[in-house]
């Protein structure tokens, strides 16, 4: 009998599609038979066990607070990631014509105001615990960004690939961190062929490649937080925005597995997924009934969500089936749009991703795809203040003027005209 | 046709650990049988029952993915390299 001081609830890892168990090591794919995706294997008994809403309650106030379903062994990475707010958006339904809609909003997540900071923190802590000195990612940006801070704060070597035409707050929000970056001329679906091949070589922890399955679980904190924070009950549905669609599909896993735990009575959720026109594969897919993706090459402003070959794309549309949801695409203007409607309503300001998501929202509340009786959760998973870029075209202009009176009576003048003419 | 083959390290099991092969194909499925012949069973890793890749597996000719081009009849020429890349999460 080997003893152990582990919290470690997991025991391996297990092809999602043939089943087969694999050791928990960094491997993604299942190479001994069908290189489908690994996924971790949780003892949800000895969950069942040890958690309660009580334990739960009284752990930190970060995605740790959950840790028992996460796949570490040792003591978290903990940058306070997670937590964030829960904000009943009663202006934006009144706009849209929904009854109860809320906004949870990763812009404010910490460190690096994206969702990514979940996945890194829980990524990051495993590859400390498989021995990895080096960490790496193929990033749209936010994940860089979080990559490069997480690894600077736990001390581990960092180099990191992005698309070279991201927006420059994302890049500056890398290279502060002091990484190495390389910028790849070409789009993230090449940036990630690319990695794919170093990582082959390397021998360095790419958190979304050989870490993806112990990564992509802190995408379930996103879930288990709209439970807490509803209350202990589960939403009736959910949008959020789709790249690869792991995020998609693991909020509905944290859903199910607290379902499983006995934390939340049992309801059904469905699942509305958002994409760009620009890149819409998943979209394209789920409109024309088809079960697999045809990829795409990225034209879009949604640069964070531009993924043209979304690796878990087939699984988010068996979602968005499943659950009587849907999966919708909007324009570059729409998104716009989108961004801006949250900033004036609700007062959060979104990156493009969010921008989708609002903008599908609505256009599935006109569609009457949502009733205005469900109680509804939008996920905004980044930060607008990183993507200037996108809205500096589309918003108003300050009054410049003297520091005296009647300049300011001028002014304000012109501003009531303005309003007036709406 | 000489085309250069990069294999990814969970398949280099099939390939005596070979990380890159130089083979004689013209069209990704001759290159699939070229391989095949090579090490014997790596065409059952590759494809379905039916013959088609197995959907996590994308192969790129010179950068680009195959489904933009004419999928497994893709034609290749003297000099291409071929990578083939399992799917990866997102970004």
């Amino acid at each position: 009998m080997t003893a152990t001081l582990s919290r470690a609830t997991f025991t391996g890892l297990r092809c999602k599609e043939c089943g087969h168990d694999y050791a928990a090591g960094a491997l993604h794919v299942c190479e001994d038979v069908c290189f489908g995706p690994l996924e971790v294997v949780y003892d949800y008994e000895a969950i069942r066990n040890r958690v309660s809403r009580a334990t739960i309650e009284a752990g930190p106030a970060s995605i740790w607070r959950y840790r028992d379903f996460l796949p570490i062994e040792g003591d978290p990475i903990d940058v306070g990631t997670g937590f964030t707010p829960l904000l009943k958006a009663d202006n934006l339904a009144r706009r849209l014509g929904l009854k109860s809609l809320y906004i949870k909003n990763d812009g404010v997540n910490m460190p690096t105001l994206s969702f990514k900071d979940r996945v890194v923190s829980v990524a990051l802590t495993r590859a400390r615990e498989l021995g990895f000195k080096t960490v790496s990612c193929a990033s749209t940006g936010n994940l860089a960004n979080s990559t490069a801070a997480i690894a600077a704060h736990a001390g581990l070597e960092c180099c990191v690939f992005i698309p070279s035409d991201l927006e420059l707050g994302k890049v500056l929000g890398t290279l502060i961190y002091n990484p190495t970056l390389m910028a790849v001329k070409g789009n993230y679906d090449q940036v990630n062929r690319l990695c794919s091949e170093v990582a082959n070589t390397y021998g360095w922890g790419f958190v979304n490649i050989n870490l993806r399955p112990y990564y992509s679980e802190g995408s379930k904190t996103l879930g288990y937080e709209v439970i807490e924070q509803l209350g202990w009950e589960l939403p009736d549905h959910i949008v959020a925005p789709l790249a690869s669609g792991s995020l998609f599909t693991k909020i509905r896993k944290g859903f199910d597995e607290f379902i499983k735990c006995g934390l939340v009575e049992e309801k059904a959720v469905r699942f509305s997924g958002a994409q760009a026109e620009g890149c819409n594969p998943i979209a394209t897919a789920f409109r024309e009934g088809r079960d697999f993706i045809t990829p795409v090459k990225p034209n879009t402003i949604a640069k964070s969500i531009a993924i043209g070959n979304p690796a878990d794309g087939p699984y988010a549309i068996d979602i968005a089936n499943r659950t009587g949801g849907n999966i919708a695409d909007v324009s570059d203007a729409e998104i716009v749009d989108g961004i801006k409607l949250l900033a004036e309503t609700e007062g959060v300001f979104t990156e493009t991703a969010g921008g989708t998501t609002i903008a599908v929202l609505k256009k599935l509340v006109e569609q009457g795809k949502i009733n205005p009786e469900e109680r509804t959760v939008a996920y905004i998973t980044g930060n607008g203040l990183k993507t200037t870029e996108a809205v500096v075209d589309a918003i108003g202009k300050p009054y410049t003027i003297e520091a005296q009176l009647d300049s300011f009576n001028t002014a304000w003048q012109q501003a009531l005209a303005k309003q007036a003419a709406g | 046709m000489a085309v250069q083959v990069l294999i990814p390290t969970p398949l280099q099991k099939s390939t005596n650990n070979e990380a890159s092969v130089e083979l004689e194909a013209g069209s990704i499925n001759e290159l699939i049988e070229a391989l095949n012949g090579r090490y014997p069973g790596i065409q059952e890793r590759l494809c379905d029952e039916s013959g088609t890749l197995r959907r996590f597996l994308n192969i790129y000719v010179n950068g680009e993915d195959i489904r933009f081009k004419d999928n497994q009849t893709t034609s290749l020429k003297d000099g291409d390299e071929v990578s083939i890349v399992l799917a990866v999460a997102g970004g």
